[in-house]
């Protein structure tokens, strides 16, 4: 166990290590640089403005600096905000989309899990067909267009909460975090139900039915603990996927949390800024791939060994 | 002399396309995707004016089937069908050619790591590892970035991340067909390396690739109207479902129409390709039910 936790960790730092240097050398090579604007600037103030933020070192003084500055938990300045570093506007987002995210996760999966067992119990019954066609909905209408409806919807026609932003506590959370929900709900949902089914004809199922144990236990003891593997081994890349939908929901949305300024940098060529949200990304996504595999490899003993 | 009928016996792939042919819910799928293929590649032709063409007597005209401008126009005065459709056009274009390439690169990365094997493989793996770790929707932006925006940069950005599902599944194939006997064969019949992978591994992977190769291109779609939506995709002028949706977004408290249009079609779309996707698995994947 611990020889597969340590390849897992060691596998992370890699890739980490190679997002660094990759996101480092990608904005450093696009094209048009923070300061490259229409308005004429006179070439003293450039350079002042260069050397203020290290770009008339040479390149690998400055991926050198950075680096030690990340070992530091050190994000740099950001190039649009003055006064602000990366790390104040990350600390300053991070809270909504972590709320955000979390409760997404969290009704997606009990929601997806419930609709899909009740998909594999009742099979080609109106209950299957209405959580195949939550399914087949959440995978195919993109948030981006479900946001705006609802929008329309529960925020202007019916008024029930806020349209966006984030001066209403919790009401103005609620939308975002229910249609961020949506996509994964429709995965988690399919999933349940096929390995449901898949597990369902397992022999150790039938092995505890014939033992004489009631439907009931050994559908929650026996069926579901089985079933529920995939779906935990779908929730590594789920977190990509809500990384993904933070994105679009903080945009439709307009909440102030890390996706809507990771857009704005992205657009304002703010790169210290898009870097350092790249690598809280990044983090997250292996953090998170680590913790499911761990998880994984605890609840089914054949995931240790291979490899 | 009696002529003898051959039997009719049908290959695999006929088979296959057989199961496939039987799935109604597929069959339809084919059918409204072609159709909002065909009109979008040909719909534009039969307007006198394009999407890009502003029309100054009628700014934000209501739907109207009367006139010259059947779902209106946006605040430019620009035919909202005829940029819907020429969006449509960019979208399907980049998705089924994205989703193309993608799979190319994918199938003979695959193919070569997993016939080379050993130290070859593990360092091809290990990199495709690496970048899998990378956030995907992140890597896209960060790409379209650095080749400068527009519609190469974006292709470019959206291949360069989608390849990698395929290089995995086609490699675990040709690890396991690399073993079999018909490959030996080939190679003490003196057949090159290179002529294994592309004669033998290749084409045994194929029916893999099709149905995972049909999952990608509304990854693709979805991506290309993703980050369009968000402004760092296609631009303005030329219209994409994404930017459309955006544009409608920011007058759906008035008008829900310029929301509807493109949101409807793209929905109806990938909902095609997720059915045709979701055929084409179970009929060339037998062990999947």
């Amino acid at each position: 166990m611990l020889r597969f936790v340590g390849k897992r960790v060691w596998e992370g730092a890699l890739t980490l290590a190679a997002l660094v240097t990759l996101t480092f050398f990608v904005m450093r090579l696009a094209p048009g640089g923070p300061f490259s604007r229409n308005r004429k600037i006179s070439p003293e103030i450039l350079e002042h403005i260069k050397a203020t933020f290290h770009l008339d070192e040479p390149v690998w003084q400055q991926f050198g600096r950075y680096v030690w500055g990340l070992m530091h938990f050190d994000f740099g300045p950001s190039t649009r905000f003055r006064d602000y570093s990366v790390g104040d506007l990350i600390a300053s987002g991070l809270p909504y989309s972590l709320t955000i995210g979390f409760w997404a996760v969290v009704i997606a999966s009990m929601v997806g899990i419930a609709l899909g067992i009740a998909g594999a119990l009742r099979r080609n019954t109106p209950t299957d067909y209405l959580a195949g066609v939550v399914g087949v909905i959440g995978i195919a209408v993109p948030i981006f267009v479900i946001g705006p409806l609802f929008q329309v919807i529960f925020a202007l026609k019916l008024n029930w909460l806020p349209v966006g932003g984030s001066d209403q506590g919790w009401r103005s959370l609620v939308l975002p975090i229910v249609v961020l929900s949506l996509p994964n709900i429709a995965y988690i949902s399919r999933l349940t139900r096929g390995s449901m089914i898949e597990t369902m004809r397992e022999n150790y199922v039938r092995t505890a039915r014939a033992k004489g144990i009631g439907p009931r236990r050994t559908l929650i003891v026996h069926t579901l603990k089985g079933a529920l593997l995939p779906v935990i081994a779908y929730l590594g890349p789920a977190t990509a996927g809500i990384i993904t939908g933070s994105i679009l929901i903080e945009t439709v949305f307009a909440v102030p949390g890390i996706g809507r300024h990771f857009v704005d940098a992205a657009l304002n060529r703010d790169y210290p800024l898009v870097m350092g949200i790249t690598l809280l990304y990044g983090g997250l996504l292996i953090l998170f791939n680590i913790l499911t595999d761990l998880v994984r490899g605890w609840l089914d003993p054949r995931v240790r060994s291979d490899g | 002399m009696v002529e003898i009928a051959p039997p009719k016996s049908l290959s695999t792939f006929q088979l296959q396309l057989r199961r496939f042919r039987s799935n109604r819910l597929a069959m339809l799928s084919v059918a409204v995707l072609a159709l909002i293929t065909l009109a979008c590649f040909f719909g534009p032709f039969f307007f006198p004016f394009t999407g890009e063409d502003a029309d100054f007597d009628y700014i934000n005209a209501p739907i109207d089937f009367g006139s010259a401008h059947w779902f209106g126009t946006d605040d430019f005065g620009r035919d909202l069908l005829v940029r819907v459709l020429e969006g449509g056009r960019v979208s399907l274009t980049i998705g089924f050619l994205g989703a193309a390439t993608a799979g190319f690169i994918g199938v003979l990365y695959g193919a070569v790591a997993g016939y080379a094997g050993g130290r070859a493989d593990r360092m091809m793996m290990r990199a495709v590892e690496v970048l899998y770790g990378f956030p995907y929707v992140i890597l896209v932006i960060l790409l379209s970035l650095l080749f400068g925006g527009g519609n190469v940069a974006l292709f470019a950005a959206i291949v360069f991340t989608l390849w990698l599902t395929p290089a995995v599944i086609v490699r675990a194939q040709a690890q396991s067909l690399a073993r079999r006997e018909f490959v030996e064969a080939a190679r003490a019949g003196g057949m090159t390396a290179r002529q294994i992978v592309l004669e033998h591994i290749v084409p045994n992977c194929i029916s893999v690739v099709i149905v995972y190769g049909s999952l990608l291109v509304p990854e693709v779609i979805l991506s290309e109207s993703f980050l369009s939506f968000l402004g760092i995709g296609i631009k303005e002028p030329q219209a994409s479902w994404g930017n459309l949706i955006q544009t409608g977004t920011a007058a759906m408290g008035t008008d829900l129409r310029l929301l509807l249009l493109p949101g409807t079609l793209l929905a109806l779309v990938l909902f095609c390709l997720n059915f045709i996707a979701d055929g084409l698995r179970d009929a060339f994947d037998p062990n999947d039910r």
